[in-house]
């Protein structure tokens, strides 16, 4: 055992190794300061690019549905990827700020209220995904953070997306993407504080409560650096893009022929204010369907496009990325059925209220 | 040196294990490597995110897969300590 103490490094935790960018300060910060100039040009002249695109370049007639749909698709797919890129970079950066383990830290032994709102807030911010479900829950509820808090946390991390977020904000302006961060965590706080004070506890699998949760012990604590920061953010790019741009493409080309061909306002009649059934009915369409943010924000824009009413669409987007049959199955090792059907239906619940709610007010 | 990759069975989890192997056989040092897929198993580390990565017995890394340089070290600076 001696042995093993002397040779062993000082520090507790031995430095991360991470490839670094490597170049000298001044070179950086040019490298930087001329990226973001080039993404904002390229940007800025998205739109004239794809009407000369489609009208110059390939030919098209004004005013035809096909020259309608690739004008879009030209238009969007590099739009949406460019901000998707520069935000999941800036999310990649924020996020190494956190980890469950301090999450955990900061909501064990909170009480109820302040815990969901905590917990509803770090949704956002802490790094999650949905194989991660099982780990995290059990990391949580066996560690001191009450139950609701846990479904707090669970419900506004995945609906409460900076894809989405930044998405919305880029398509639809600020108001939008406020409403859908506001209202988001409104649902994450109260759908998880009703579900404390519901006390289903016994509804948690038994063996769950007598898991052993070891301490943290995390070699991933060792203190980060601005460049090795920066290296995440490029990581999550790589991963995050890298993975989702086929359904980003997808999801634009599907509006795209929605933009094209659909008539105006044909969506009015299903989607549209005046069907107060289509607020259930795209709550309860979109809880077992999934797509990630990227994906489902172009369907969005092309129905709001054709007279959706903003409620209808916004309570099926939540629906589809906050609710998913897959996360219910993985759910489903750790929580019993009827826990699992509470927890959709109070989600759900508050989705619809949230749809009726912007139906009357905008 | 004992190596454990613990993960519940999704892509990432198997991606983190093969790249785990290609380090292995890159140090040419003698490792007996496990993946470890039961929940419980997984929760006696504290690890709340997976894939994880356990070298001897300390947890490396979670939530990611990182870089094979940074594994290939932490498989060295473990051959290293332990004693002859």
């Amino acid at each position: 055992m001696n042995t093993q103490e002397q040779l062993l490094p000082a520090t507790a935790a031995p430095p991360r190794v991470i490839p670094s960018f490597g170049w000298p300060k001044l070179g950086r910060a040019l490298l930087v300061i001329f990226a973001a100039a080039a993404w904002w040009l390229v940007y800025r002249n998205l739109e004239s690019f794809a009407k000369w695109f489609t009208y110059q370049l390939l030919g098209m007639h004004l005013g035809s549905h096909l020259a309608s749909a690739v004008e879009f698709l030209v238009f969007e797919a590099p739009k949406v990827l460019m901000l998707l890129t520069i935000v999941v970079f800036g999310v990649g950066i924020v996020r190494s700020f956190f980890t469950p383990e301090r999450t955990r830290r900061i909501l064990a032994g909170k009480r109820e209220s302040a815990g969901n709102v905590f917990a509803s807030l770090l949704g956002v911010v802490t790094p999650f995904c949905s194989c991660s479900a099982v780990p995290l829950f059990i990391g949580f509820v066996t560690t001191g953070v009450p139950l609701g808090v846990t479904f707090s946390f669970l419900i506004s991390a995945p609906m409460v997306n900076e894809v989405a977020l930044v998405l919305l904000f880029g398509l639809f302006g600020w108001k939008v993407a406020a409403l859908y961060l506001g209202t988001g965590l409104a649902i994450a706080m109260i759908a998880g504080w009703v579900i404390g004070r519901l006390k289903l506890e016994r509804w948690v699998e038994a063996w769950v409560y007598k898991t052993v949760t070891g301490s943290g012990q995390n070699g991933d604590d060792a203190p980060l650096t601005w460049n090795d920061r920066v290296q995440l953010g490029r990581e999550a790019v790589k991963d995050i893009v890298g993975k989702v741009w086929p359904y980003v493409i997808a999801g634009i080309a599907l509006g795209a022929g929605i933009h094209g061909y659909v008539p105006q306002d044909f969506m009015a009649s299903i989607m549209g204010k005046s069907a107060w059934w289509s607020v259930p009915v795209a709550v309860v369409i979109g809880i077992p369907m999934y797509s990630n943010a990227a994906g489902i924000i172009p369907i969005v824009q092309a129905l709001l496009g054709k007279g959706a009413a903003l409620g209808t669409v916004l309570a099926f987007m939540m629906a589809v990325i906050g609710l998913s049959l897959p996360e219910m199955v993985i759910l489903r090792k750790v929580l019993r059925i009827p826990l699992i059907v509470t927890f959709a239906s109070v989600v759900g619940l508050g989705i619809l209220m949230v749809g009726y709610l912007f139906n009357i007010v905008m | 040196m004992k190596i454990k990759v613990l993960g519940t069975g999704c892509a990432k989890c198997k991606k983190l294990y093969a790249e785990v192997e290609k380090a292995i056989a890159s140090s040419g040092q003698t490792v007996e490597l496990e993946k470890v897929e039961q929940i419980d198993e997984i929760m006696k580390y504290g690890v709340m995110m997976t894939p994880a990565l356990v070298i001897g017995e300390e947890v490396k890394s979670s939530g990611r897969i990182p870089a094979s340089s940074e594994i290939v070290s932490w498989i060295a600076s473990n051959a290293a300590s332990m004693p002859q």
